[in-house]
C-alpha cells in the first residue's frame, strides 16, 4: 500500500447530514470520523467482508473491556471474539454504544414527515432505513441489523438504569480514529442520534479519511488494554496467520 | 434502583404448560398473543438468555437498544414493554419478584468465553452454541443470522454513571420469577445458561421452568 498519512489520505470524502455510506476498510487502514460542525452522530454497524455472518456484538464490546461507552483504548468486537477494528484516537471521550438508531415513525412524530417529493435531498431520513438501504448493497438485510455504535453522541445511565443524552458534547473539529484489524464492511448513517433532543431535523456533516497505518503491534495500548483485549487481538491475529 | 415487586395473580396448577428446562438446555415454543408467559428461577441466581420473534415473521425480533431506549431505562422490570426491531410491543412484563432483568450483557459463547476466560475455554458449552442448536432442530430457515440482543432474565448487569459496566452478584433466589404477556404471538427462544467461569451463579448452573398460561 502506497505511503499515507492523515495529511496526506488514501482519501477523503465528506458525508452529509442525513445521509448514510458504506465501504470496505482493510487490515491496517485507519479512518477517522471527524464531526465537521459540531453535534453529528454517526450510528455505525460493522461486518467482517470475507463473513458477513461476523458482526460487530455490542454485548461481546461492552462485557470485554468492562465499559458502557467506548473511547480511544477500546476495541470493537465482533460475535466470533476478534476486534474488528480498534479506537486509537478520540477527541471527544464518549462514543454510545446503547440507544440505537432512529426510526421512520420516530422521525415523523418528532420532525415531521418531509418527503422527498417536498425536499428533494433535504428529506427526513431516519437511521435504520437507511442501514437497511446500505446493508442491502450486500445481500444483507433486516436479520442484519444488530445493535450499532453512536460516534459523537453521548448517553449516560445513572444509578436507577435511567438514560440521559448529554448534549453539547462533541464540537465542531472533532474526530475519532478507527484502525481497521480486519477486513471489514462498515455500514453507516449520519442521522441525528434517536435521543437528541433537538426539536429540530438537523442531522450534521461527517468527513471521513482513511490512511494506512498499519494493524496493531505487540505494544499496541488497544492490545494491551486488558487481558481480554490480548486474547482478543491474539484471535484476530490467527485470521492473518 | 428502586425495585418495586409485583407478585402474579395467577396460580401454577392452571397453566396450560409447565415444563422444566435442565441447566445448559436450549427451549424453544409459540407463546400466543393473550398469553402470559412465567420463567421461574427454581434454585436462584441463574441466568436464562431469551431471545423472542415474531411468529407470524421472524424478522421482526426483540430489540434491546429499542426496548431501554423506549422506556429511558437499561433495566427491564414490571411494566417494561418489550420492543421489537420495528417499534412494536412484542411482550409487556406483569409481575417481577426478582426486581430487574439485563438486557446488555449478551449471551455467551465458545468465542467470547475465549476473550472473556481463557483461549483454552473455547470448548465449553455457550448459550450461543444452545442458540444454534434450537434453531437448526427448529428446521424454519433461521440461523445465525437471527441471533441478534438477548434479555438475560435474572442477571444483575450494572452500568455506573461513569460508563462502567460490571457484573454484579444476582438479586435474584429461589422461586423467584418474571412473568410477561405476549402482545403479539411470539417465538420464544431461551438458552438456560451454563455459563462455569462466572461467579454470578456460584459456578452451578441450575434448572428452570417455564409456565404458560392462556388469556384471562
Amino acid at each position: 500500500m502506497r505511503e499515507s498519512s492523515p495529511s496526506s489520505p488514501l482519501w477523503e470524502e465528506l458525508v452529509p447530514g442525513g445521509a448514510h455510506w458504506s465501504g470496505v476498510l482493510r487490515r491496517g487502514t485507519t479512518l477517522r470520523l471527524t464531526d465537521v460542525g459540531g453535534g453529528a452522530n454517526v450510528a455505525m454497524l460493522l461486518y467482517n467482508n470475507e463473513e458477513k455472518l461476523e458482526r460487530y456484538n455490542m454485548a461481546d464490546t461492552l462485557k470485554a473491556q468492562h465499559t458502557a461507552h467506548l473511547t480511544a483504548g477500546c476495541a470493537c468486537y465482533s460475535d466470533m471474539g476478534r476486534v474488528l477494528c480498534s479506537i486509537t484516537g478520540d477527541s471527544v471521550g464518549w462514543h454510545d454504544p446503547i440507544g440505537g438508531v432512529s426510526n421512520a415513525a420516530m422521525v415523523a412524530r418528532r420532525y415531521g414527515a418531509l418527503s422527498y417529493q417536498e425536499a428533494r435531498n433535504a428529506c427526513h431520513r431516519n437511521g435504520y432505513d437507511s442501514l437497511l438501504n446500505e446493508v442491502a448493497k450486500y445481500g444483507l438485510g433486516r436479520r442484519d441489523l444488530v445493535p450499532n455504535i453512536n460516534f459523537f453522541s453521548k448517553v449516560v445511565v445513572d444509578d436507577g438504569g435511567n438514560m440521559a443524552f448529554a448534549g453539547g458534547h462533541s464540537r465542531a473539529g472533532d474526530h475519532v480514529d478507527l484502525r481497521f484489524e480486519m477486513e471489514t464492511l462498515v455500514v453507516l448513517s449520519t442521522c441525528q442520534h434517536p435521543l437528541d433532543p433537538d426539536p429540530e431535523y438537523r442531522p450534521r456533516d461527517v468527513k471521513l479519511t482513511a490512511w494506512y497505518s498499519g494493524p496493531a503491534g505487540a505494544d499496541d495500548p488497544c492490545r494491551n488494554r486488558c487481558p481480554e483485549n490480548r486474547r482478543g487481538f491474539a484471535n484476530t491475529d490467527r485470521l492473518y496467520l | 434502583m428502586t425495585t418495586q415487586l409485583v407478585e402474579s395473580p395467577l396460580d401454577p396448577a392452571d397453566a396450560l404448560c409447565r415444563e422444566v428446562v435442565p441447566a445448559g438446555e436450549p427451549w424453544m415454543k409459540v407463546v400466543k398473543q393473550g398469553q402470559v408467559f412465567r420463567i421461574l428461577d427454581l434454585e436462584g441466581n441463574q441466568a436464562v438468555d431469551t431471545l423472542f420473534y415474531s411468529a407470524a415473521d421472524p424478522e421482526e425480533r426483540y430489540s434491546a437498544q429499542d426496548t431501554i431506549r423506549g422506556q429511558g431505562n437499561i433495566y427491564l422490570t414490571t411494566g417494561t414493554k418489550l420492543l421489537s426491531n420495528l417499534g412494536n410491543v412484542m411482550l409487556t412484563i406483569t409481575a417481577d419478584t426478582c426486581g430487574r432483568h439485563d438486557t446488555l450483557g449478551g449471551a455467551c459463547s465458545a468465542e467470547s468465553n475465549t476473550v472473556r476466560y481463557a483461549l483454552d475455554k473455547r470448548h465449553m458449552h455457550s448459550c450461543r452454541d444452545s442458540f444454534l442448536m434450537a434453531l437448526a432442530q427448529w428446521d424454519r430457515g433461521m440461523t445465525k443470522r437471527d441471533l441478534s440482543s438477548n434479555i438475560n432474565f435474572f442477571m444483575n448487569v450494572p452500568v455506573t454513571p461513569a460508563g462502567g459496566l460490571t457484573f454484579e452478584d444476582g438479586i435474584s433466589a429461589p422461586l423467584k420469577y418474571v412473568e410477561m404477556r405476549a402482545e403479539m404471538d411470539v417465538l420464544v427462544l431461551v438458552s438456560n445458561c451454563p455459563q462455569l467461569n462466572n461467579p454470578c451463579n456460584a459456578y452451578n448452573p441450575t434448572p428452570v421452568e417455564m409456565l404458560v398460561w392462556d388469556a384471562p
